[in-house]
């Protein structure tokens, strides 16, 4: 398999406003026809390292390399690179089309080139028979469109979207998730979304980056990242995570009532230190068999049907907080517990991820 | 960078420029009544002596006398009518255009037109002009502004309050003292500071309708009087003195109405 | 609101209903009012010695709105730009001088462009040894009082929706590749026409009626419709061709005010009929 080609290198960027530093010696490889998600809490820097993708903002330092240009320094509507605005800052004075074709009207095409590409952007993101309204006139996943549409029909290098789905209701969230991907599989454009859903990203992203205080901590696959997280607050942001507190033995950790977890202990921490052992609720077994490398009892504090699957609370010896666990419908049916019930709950060694505090 | 340097400069001249445009003129009358010699040729000294000398000048006084009697009256029966009227036009609901007419000429009527149509209308009923004459043509314009700052507050007001004060067992006038005056009073408060400063600075229906002789002579009157004369001294104090009062009303009522509102 | 209703009815529709039929009579013979109907008070606006006056008077409003316009809707755009917090304090001091007493302020312009005024004082200073300009009492004298004393209410008008603008829809512009110019000219002055329109009704309205700034600063010889108007009315005596002429102050202003909400109608029914389409 050949390496893919690196379309934006973002190299050593800080960004400063004041004494603030709102971005601190960022270094990120975006390919070319990639979905990339920049996830973080919010006040983490991602927004405006953004804008320092679209020109808003100017770097204090490093490098912004699109194809290997450092366009850091170049106004916004000299770049090859669009915004989708978290508001959607449609025009509201100018219908669907107008909207859409202000973009190329700005490169002096001609006029028979401009329409038949902003109809052919319309029928993608199916505007067409709203082409004549104005923004006011439609509703909140219309105008996502045209905003999406507007940026689109530039054919930007770089597509960035700034918390696009944020104004959506869930249920149209979720729709228009699977769209974006679709969307951006059709134009073939490298997309740079920003968000502070997790879920979000990992439905989406190909790759995605996990900032915080203006800091890289993480830039992985979904996949990877939710499964090796890189610390503690990566693993505790992305997904929903147990936490057992510790000391560092030498194959596990040893919880508070001297119970051991045993898991892979990474070379950095020396034994007798703290830390803590993690394990994803989907990770851990009601009624576990006897080959479970980990196990302990508990008592159900509350049930939280969710459809396909059950959440239970289970209250251990472990942990402070209760343990969440998560069981199949299927299971669930098979040995119903309800709440007050004695459980026993099992999760192999291969599952448990250990941090330093 | 530089770009958004070059904007900021820019922006900067404009407001430098524009408040220099505002403020110069102004600024120059006020430094001249402090001027010894009085003359714009040269600056001979600080003195107060062209205040000293207004405070002996009986026609300014008694002209400032009766356009505070007339400030005050007319501002006093225009909050009262116009909040009501105010008051009346909102629960109703029924905007008439007419009704909207009415309310909204006394504001954009030039008030040249308004100054001629009441000097003719007092002279065909033969009555004697004089403050009275004043009073009533300023109750007009006052009223129309008065009612526009208040039903510009009722509009945001929430009526089901008032249900709600009478489900709880209020009368009307219980529910209007407690619970509707509390709430516009602001706006009534910033209605009659309006009418009260519209009423001093008012020029032309005054003079129109002064009738004869200096009797009843307004601040305004006497002040234009004076400017048709020439440049005097003593106009420059008078004019700084006026400026001062009006400028120092307008601040309180802003830092008085904010207080309210924030309570 | 009875009371009110009277009050108005009363002191302003019929005084105005009486000048509006003072306007169908003749002049008598000493001044008073002969009751007999004519229609010549009206033939007499249009007498080229008085529609001139209308003319003139259009003219110097007109060149007063427009220039305070532009240096209104400057300053109030630098004021919208000026960090948040700074904005009420600006907003305060552009409109102070609005509330101090408008004779004063036309006074001021006086002091500022007579023969030995500062303006002349600073061309001597600069070494001018000639004749002292004639600025005052001319037509540039009275359209550069009018535009100060205007000037706060134009700033406010333009501020509102400037205020308004979301600074995302510029930036949007300039992302799409639109110049800063390019960007003013397409997205942000369309979006604040609304303010700029009020704005210049304003100032176009109060211009055009004006009686005292010609008085002060044109002279006494210089003549708008309102000096005209006064003089009908104070010096020749003539009210029947005084409420005619301010009949016809009415007329211009009342055409003035529906053009611009007829205007305002036509861009909010074009949204209503777009919004019908949008529920069917």
């Amino acid at each position: 398999m050949s390496e893919p080609r690196t379309l934006l290198a973002i190299d050593h960027v800080s960004k400063n406003f004041g004494r603030v530093t709102a971005v601190d010696g960022i270094s990120l490889d975006i390919r070319e026809n990639e979905f990339f998600a920049l996830l973080g809490p919010s006040g983490c820097g991602k927004t405006t390292l953004l804008r320092m993708l679209a020109g808003f903002e100017t770097p204090t330092d490093g490098r912004i390399l699109l194809d290997g240009r450092d366009i850091a320094r170049t106004p916004p509507n000299k770049r090859p690179v669009n915004l989708m605005f978290q508001s959607y800052a449609l025009f509201p004075h100018m219908s669907v089309r107008a909207n859409v074709s202000y973009g190329l009207e700005m490169e002096h095409l001609q006029k028979a080139e401009i329409r038949s590409r902003v109809d052919a952007i319309l029928a993608t993101t199916e505007l067409g028979p709203f082409a004549d309204r104005k923004p006011e006139q439609l509703s909140g996943g219309q105008k996502q469109r045209v905003a999406l549409a507007r940026a689109l029909v530039k054919r930007p290098r770089l597509l960035l979207l700034d918390e696009p789905l944020g104004a959506l209701d869930k249920k149209l969230r979720g729709a228009m998730q699977l769209e974006l991907k679709r969307l951006q599989h059709e134009v073939g454009i490298t997309f740079v979304i920003v968000t502070h859903d997790q879920e979000e990203s990992l439905v989406m992203a190909d790759r995605m980056a996990v900032l915080k205080d203006g800091r890289l901590l993480q830039c992985d696959t979904p996949h990877a990242i939710y499964e090796h997280p890189a610390g503690r607050f990566v693993a505790d942001f992305i997904g929903v995570m147990n936490f057992v507190p510790g000391k560092v033995s030498a194959d596990g950790v040893i919880a508070a009532n001297g119970v051991r977890i045993a898991g892979k202990v990474p070379a950095t921490l020396a034994p007798g230190a703290s830390a803590v052992a993690s394990v994803r609720p989907e990770r851990i077994r009601l009624f576990p068999s006897a080959d479970a490398a980990n196990r302990t009892t508990g008592t159900v504090e509350a049930l939280a049907y969710q459809g396909l699957d059950l959440q239970l609370h289970v209250r251990t010896p472990l942990s402070p907080k209760p343990f969440l666990v998560r069981v199949t419908a299927d299971a669930a049916d098979r040995r119903p517990v309800s709440a007050g019930d004695e459980v026993e709950l099992g999760w192999d060694a291969a599952d448990v991820r250990i941090f330093g505090e | 960078m530089n770009q958004s340097l070059t904007r900021t400069l820019g922006m900067r001249t404009i407001l430098v420029l524009v408040f220099a445009f505002l403020y110069i003129p102004i600024a120059v009358l006020v430094a001249l009544s402090f001027n010894e010699g009085g003359l714009p040729t040269a600056w001979s000294g600080f003195s107060l002596k062209w205040y000293a000398s207004l405070a002996g000048n009986s026609a300014i006084l008694s002209a400032a006398l009766n356009t505070l009697i007339v400030a005050l009256v007319s501002t006093a029966i225009a909050t009262l009518l116009g909040t009501l009227l105010a008051i009346g036009v909102e629960m109703r609901r029924q905007y008439g255009k007419g009704l909207e007419a009415l309310i909204f000429a006394p504001m954009i009527i030039p008030d040249i037109v308004l100054a001629i149509a009441l000097l003719s209308f007092f002279s065909m009923l033969n009555l004697t002009m004089g403050l009275h004459t004043i009073i009533l043509a300023h109750v007009v314009f006052n009223l129309a502004f008065v009612c526009s700052v208040v039903r510009a507050r009722l509009k945001s007001f929430d009526w089901s309050i008032v249900e709600a004060s009478a489900d709880l067992g209020a009368s009307a006038v219980t529910t209007f003292r407690r619970v509707t005056l509390p709430v516009i009073a602001p706006a009534v408060i910033a209605g009659a500071l309006l009418a009260f400063t519209l009423s001093v600075d008012e020029f032309i229906i005054a003079f129109f309708t002064a009738g004869a002789g200096r009797a009843s002579t307004t601040l305004p009157m006497q002040i234009y009087a004076m400017i048709r004369f020439g440049i005097t001294p003593e106009i420059n104090a008078l004019a700084t003195i006026v400026m001062a009062v009006s400028i120092t009303a307008l601040t309180l009522s802003q830092r008085l109405n904010r207080g309210i509102i924030g309570q | 609101m009875a009371p009110a209703l009277v009050w108005l009815t009363a002191l302003m529709v019929v005084p105005c209903a009486l000048v509006l039929a003072l306007a169908f009579f003749r002049r008598g013979i000493y001044g008073g009012i002969d009751y007999t109907f004519t229609l010549e008070n009206f033939g007499l606006v249009f007498d080229p010695l008085y529609a001139g006056i209308f003319l003139k008077s259009a003219r110097i409003a007109g060149t007063a709105t427009l220039i305070a316009v532009v240096i209104g809707y400057a300053a109030a755009y630098a004021i919208a730009a000026a960090p948040r917090r700074w904005q009420p304090v600006f907003l305060f001091f552009a409109v102070l001088p609005f509330w101090s007493n408008y004779l004063i302020r036309t006074y001021a312009w006086i002091v500022l462009l007579n023969r030995e005024g500062l303006i002349t004082q600073l061309l001597r200073w600069f070494g001018y040894t000639g004749e002292p300009p004639s600025m005052l009492y001319t037509e540039g004298a009275v359209i550069a009082g009018l535009v100060y004393n205007y000037l706060p209410f134009v700033i406010l008008a333009c501020y509102a929706p400037l205020s308004r603008l979301n600074p995302e829809l510029a930036e949007a512009s300039r992302d799409l590749g639109a110049s800063a110019a390019t960007t003013f000219r397409r997205v942000i002055l369309p979006l604040t026409v609304p303010g700029i329109a009020a704005g210049a009704v304003f100032v176009f309205v109060l211009s055009i009626g004006n009686f005292v700034t010609p008085a002060l600063l044109g002279g006494g010889r210089f003549q708008m419709i309102g000096n005209l108007v006064y003089d009908q009315f104070l010096t020749a005596n003539d009210w029947p061709f005084g409420a005619a002429l301010a009949m016809a102050l009415i007329a211009i202003m009342l055409l003035v005010l529906m053009a611009q909400a007829l205007a305002a109608d036509r861009a909010a029914g074009r949204a209503a009929e777009a919004n019908g389409g949008a529920d069917g």
